[in-house]
């Protein structure tokens, strides 16, 4: 078991390196950088930047050297743990992450803990009880769950909340707590107005683990072990918990591996139409800016919680299940 | 029976004898099982001669919720054809004058008669908030007709024709048919919707079949050929489907040239989302491969010196083309959903180019929702075509293979 | 054979001639949407303190689902709806030194408390499929320590304790560490072992082994047939033994049953079924034996014509359309019932004259001689 880890562990750079140079040519492939649209948005507001400046500035951000050499400063830099400078901003990417890494990374464990949470006992519920009229109707709202992409079910509890009540349902803290430095009062604040996202964010991924759970168990309870059980006088609710349950928990374990990389992404959407400091938003304007450095910075964070993401699932995986444990100690 | 039978088909008088025998066995055999209903009988014989489609279509057709989606896409697929018939006026028409309109309801009866109209709309500006109020006038009516003919359009390149669903039925006056409202140009949502169908359907189906055409490449190389080639495309598998989907699609995009026709980008996207698309079709048909490769009928097949390709072709394929449709089917919502989002947030599709998402980029605000909520109808049907899409799919897949659950 | 009656079993005096369990006209009927299914149609035998019972018929026919109504552990869907089953219970369950009592145990709700007390207590199950019968996530110890937790007042320790022993007493070497094992990492007899083992933790006096050989080789068979003899013996416990092999039962029981379609076919001691089994069905099935004394393991002999779709059953006597015996417009119009031919021998055939027993010969030389093929 150990081994495993161990080699998972060592696969992570492997992934990292190659990821970085996917990163990196994105970032780099659109035509132009940042200084031609900065200085294009310059000029056709009227102002512009002299010769030295640009000069000055393309050095300073390495934007005249060839791009492999821009590649390996980049690298070198990110292993020092400096992301570098954004060129907008002019400030060091990783104090304009800073927060919203974690308001992502909190966002995420709530949406997933929600997820959990409903979708593990209403699919138990629906298993036990098919066909009757909740399963019915927990399979519909399942469907619709899934249907509907969230950034639609984002717009809708918006302007539902706002045309109804007057509401702005936006953002992860109230106006006065925004830009107040961390307190517990600010804590409370996120607590708050964190729901409604992790609804919005955790809805369709729990409509698709109720179906999973719904369908597993529904296997499972044919498992000629249930007669085993019922034949030793177990009853049905101690059994179904102890064994059905269990085993078909453990396939749901695998799809952690892409299901916390989905709530990271995820977020990114919602993040944007529901005014969320997360880094979601920061990407989109870098993208949209040619901001490469902040851009490529933020893709390396995805990428990384990505990796991390499948981590977790693997091993817990195997930390689960004795069958695979034997397997790859 | 016998004198029917060309004689030229019988070399000896004793085939067709030989042939009766049994039969007449049969029929006493079925005789002494007496009661026996006779229609169980022609049921089990129907079913055992029934080919591998015929059954699952007959499974399919019993899934009430999957029959009336594959009416609903059949009814999104004729938009996707045909979107200048559902359109009542150009959808890049713009007027200031009536933005933000909203929906104009068909009345149907007139003074009692069958004679369908819209009220015509007045718009004024509330002079204290400056906003646009808008009545309608049941007074002024603009009658319409079905199937009446206005501007001419080309029908698939193959002809012209100048029939419309709705139309004005005064050709002289100006259209103010606006049945789902309009925008903050003017622009008529109906018709808009009828041409963004036909860009967000195209794409999602597009990047599908580009989709399961690399999957079942690679999937299938990987799975017939084994050894080193299996190998890389596996690694190259989890390493696409270890990347962060959302993100990486964003960057792709923002890759884009901002000078690239509509036509361009859109072939683009279709590729990009076909990109890892390709990955969950690949691992279940290299699945398949290595399991059928096992299989007694393709040794039989390789024994008997048949090419590699038609093995692969005409014996190994057949046996999953349903699951792979069931699959493919639930892959399209998917894109859908994906393109919708990356041109929601001006990533994907541009305008002038018009998709579902495009449209939604104007329901940003929410002020601008409070005032025009219609502008949400393009995420109405967004939803309705991926439940249509995922309620086939998964009937399709139930029939394809009953037993997996 | 041991003759006395064991010690541990101390029969009040008033039960003492009643069968441990006694099974009358049970019916139990799946009802799907395709229709319903009679898997079980009128069933009934008598279980004996002590005795082996073996009940034979071809797949499909009913037997375990008739075990299954006995435990009242049908599946949904499925329900029983006639009958009634009679077990002479211990008071406490478990004890070989209770006093005993009668209880109808379709009377019991299925879920009830009193039900699942009985169920592993007083009635054990080996079930069919031994490989699935362990879930493969847990140790086997910790499946087996969960029954004895559930039915005897005993701490965890105590409990590991006598799992250990049953272990010991099935005849797994190094018990202390098997019973951490997870199943299947045991091999085919041991799993078959560890089953047993987990069926008798509780003291049961009625096993049920419900084809405890099939999927085992054969000298595993024959140890696993010879570990479940010699303790019937040693506890006299009193066993329900279902399987297709005709070698088998001849070998186990003291009483047979024969099933077809969900009916009894023939019912009787072993000697009468093998020596003078009078039912058509049986005496095919018998006659494709080459010899029932070399326990050949020829299974199930193929007789003519397959059985019938559940759907589907043949009116009148469920196995007129493969009888060799078939009397037109007897056969084919009413039900059979079993009549007693003999002393504890009972027949489903009206062959047999329902007033009393006696064989109606002049009707079997009217049989067509033929063997028809559906
Ligand atoms: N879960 C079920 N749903 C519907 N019908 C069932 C179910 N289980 C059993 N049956 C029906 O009940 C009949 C008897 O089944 P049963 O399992 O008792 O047979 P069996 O005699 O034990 O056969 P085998 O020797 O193969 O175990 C079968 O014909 C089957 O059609
Ligand atoms: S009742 Fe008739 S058909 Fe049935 S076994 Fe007896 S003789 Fe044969
Ligand atoms: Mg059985």
């Amino acid at each position: 078991m150990l081994r495993y880890i161990l080699q998972r562990l060592i696969l992570i750079p492997i992934l990292l390196i190659i990821f970085s140079i996917m990163v990196f040519a994105l970032v780099q492939a659109p035509p132009g950088d940042f200084l031609t649209s900065y200085i294009a948005t310059l000029a056709s507001t009227g102002s512009s930047l002299n010769q030295e400046t640009i000069v000055m500035l393309e050095h300073q951000f390495g934007l005249d050297q060839p791009v492999h050499i821009q590649y390996i400063r980049w690298m070198q830099n990110l292993l020092r743990g400096d992301l570098g400078l954004s060129l907008e901003y002019q400030l060091p990417n990783a104090e304009l992450i800073g927060d919203r890494l974690g308001l992502t990374l909190v966002l995420a464990l709530f949406a997933f803990v929600f997820t959990w949470a409903m979708a593990i006992p209403i699919g138990i519920y629906s298993a036990t009880h098919r066909n009757t009229i909740l399963d019915y109707l927990v399979t519909v709202v399942n469907y619709t769950g899934v249907a509907i992409p969230n950034f639609m079910l984002a717009l809708i509890l918006m302007w539902f909340a706002y045309s109804q009540f007057g509401l702005s349902i936006t953002g992860l803290f109230s106006r006065d707590f925004e830009q107040a430095p961390w307190s517990i009062a600010k804590v409370i604040d996120l607590l708050k107005h964190i729901w409604l996202p992790m609804i919005v964010i955790g809805l369709a991924g729990t409509a698709r683990l109720t179906r999973v759970m719904r369908a597993n168990l529904l296997d499972e309870l044919n498992k000629p072990y249930m007669v085993s059980g019922r034949a030793r006088g177990l009853s049905e609710w101690q059994l179904v918990m102890k064994y059905p349950v269990r085993l078909s928990i453990n396939p749901l374990v695998s799809t952690i591996g892409w299901y916390l990389p989905e709530l990271f992404s995820g977020s990114l959407i919602v993040a944007t139409v529901m005014n969320l400091q997360n880094i979601g938003p920061l990407l989109l304007r870098s993208l949209i800016n040619q901001d490469m450095y902040l851009a490529g910075a933020i893709l390396m964070i995805y990428c990384f919680l990505a990796i991390i993401g499948t981590l977790i699932s693997d091993i817990l995986l195997v930390w689960l299940d004795p069958r695979i444990r034997m397997e790859k100690v | 029976m016998d004198n029917i039978e060309p004689k030229i088909l019988q070399p000896e008088g004793v085939a067709p004898l030989e042939k009766a025998e049994p039969e007449i066995e049969a029929t006493a055999a079925r005789a002494e099982t007496f009661e026996e209903p006779l229609t169980t009988t022609q049921e089990e014989e129907r079913i055992s001669i029934a080919s591998n489609w015929t059954l699952v279509w007959w499974r399919f057709r019993k899934n009430v919720l999957a029959v009336i989606s594959t009416v609903v896409l059949i009814f999104l697929a004729t938009v996707v054809l045909l979107p200048d018939f559902f359109a009542t006026m150009s959808p890049e028409k713009t007027n200031a004058r009536l933005a933000f309109i909203p929906v104009q309801s068909i009345h149907w009866l007139d003074e009692g008669q069958l004679k369908p109209w819209v009220p015509s709309v007045e718009g004024k500006r509330d002079p204290v908030t400056l906003k646009m109020l808008w009545t309608t006038d049941e007074t002024q009516k603009t009658y319409v007709k079905f199937f009446g003919s206005s501007w001419s359009y080309s029908v698939l390149g193959l002809f012209e024709s100048n029939i419309h669903l709705v139309s004005g039925a005064d050709q002289t006056q100006e259209n103010q048919i606006f049945l789902l409202g309009t925008d903050r140009l003017g622009r008529d949502q109906w018709s808009r919707l009828a041409f963004a169908t036909r860009i967000s359907m195209t794409i999602g189906m597009i990047s599908v079949i580009v989709s399961v055409v690399l999957g079942l490449l690679l999937g299938g190389i990987s799975g017939y050929f084994g050894g080193w080639i299996d190998n890389i495309i596996q690694r190259l598998i989890e390493l696409l489907q270890s990347l962060p989907t959302i993100p990486i699609w964003l960057a792709l995009t923002a890759a884009l040239p901002r000078t690239w026709s509509p036509e361009k980008v859109f072939f683009a996207i279709t590729i990009i989302l076909a990109l890892r698309g390709w990955t969950t079709l690949a691992r279940e048909v290299r699945g398949r491969f290595l399991s059928l490769r096992e299989e007694d009928f393709v040794l039989a097949a390789e024994l008997s010196g048949a090419s590699q390709a038609r093995i692969i072709l005409k014996h190994m394929i057949p046996t999953f083309t349903s699951h792979i449709i069931a699959t493919s089917t639930l892959a399209i919502p998917v894109m859908i959903v994906t393109e919708t989002s990356l041109s929601f947030l001006g990533l994907g599709m541009r305008p002038p180019a018009i998709s579902w998402g495009v449209m939604l980029q104007e329901a940003q605000n929410i002020q601008t929702l409070a005032l025009a909520p219609w502008l949400l109808t393009p995420g109405l049907i967004v939803i309705v075509a991926v439940l249509a899409f995922n309620l086939v799919g998964d009937g399709l897949r139930d029939a394809a293979d009953p037993y997996s659950h | 054979m041991v003759t006395q009656v064991h010690p541990l079993i101390k029969p009040t005096n008033d039960l003492a001639n009643e069968p441990l369990l006694k099974v009358e006209d049970l019916k139990a009927y799946f009802f799907m949407d395709e229709g319903i299914v009679r898997a079980v149609d009128g069933v009934s035998f008598d279980v004996m303190p002590g005795k082996v019972v073996g009940i034979v018929g071809e797949s499909g026919c009913g037997k375990s689902v008739t075990m299954k109504a006995i435990l009242q552990i049908l599946e949904s869907g499925a329900k029983i709806v006639n009958g009634k089953v009679t077990l002479r219970s211990r008071v406490h369950h478990g004890d070989p030194n209770s006093a005993e009592e009668l209880i109808e145990l379709t009377h019991l709700h299925p879920n009830s408390r009193q039900m699942r007390r009985i169920r592993g207590a007083e009635i054990a199950l080996i079930p069919q499929e031994p490989m699935a019968a362990f879930s493969p996530v847990h140790t086997v110890g910790n499946q087996i320590m969960e029954t004895i937790l559930l039915h005897q007042d005993v701490s965890k320790k105590e409990a590991r304790q006598i799992a250990v022993d049953v272990f010991r007493a099935v005849g797994i070497s190094m018990p202390e560490q098997r019973i951490d094992s997870y199943s299947w990492q045991l091999s085919g007899g041991l799993r078959q072992r560890a089953i047993i083992a987990m069926a008798l933790s509780c003291n049961p006096r009625l096993l049920i082994a419900d084809e405890p050989t099939t999927a085992i080789d054969v000298t595993t068979q024959a140890q696993i047939l010879k570990l479940l003899r010699k303790l019937q013996e040693e506890r006299q416990t009193s066993i329900i033994f279902i399987t297709h092999d005709l070698g088998v039962i001849a070998q186990m029981a003291d009483e047979v049953v024969v099933m077809y379609l969900g009916m009894v076919m023939e019912k009787g001691s072993a000697m009468k079924i093998f020596k003078d089994a009078q039912h058509p069905y049986t005496q095919a099935l018998l006659r494709s034996i080459p010899s029932v004394q070399s326990h050949s393991r020829v299974k199930l002999p193929t007789i003519a014509g397959s059985i019938a779709h559940p759907f589907n059953r043949p009116k009148g006597c469920p196995f007129h359309p493969r009888c060799t015996h078939f009397m037109r417009g007897v056969c084919d119009a009413a039900q059979p019932h079993l009549v007693e031919v003999d002393e504890d021998h009972f027949v489903n055939c009206f062959l047999y004259s329902e007033a009393d027993g006696a064989k109606l010969m002049d009707k079997i030389e009217t049989a067509p001689p033929v063997e028809k093929s559906l």
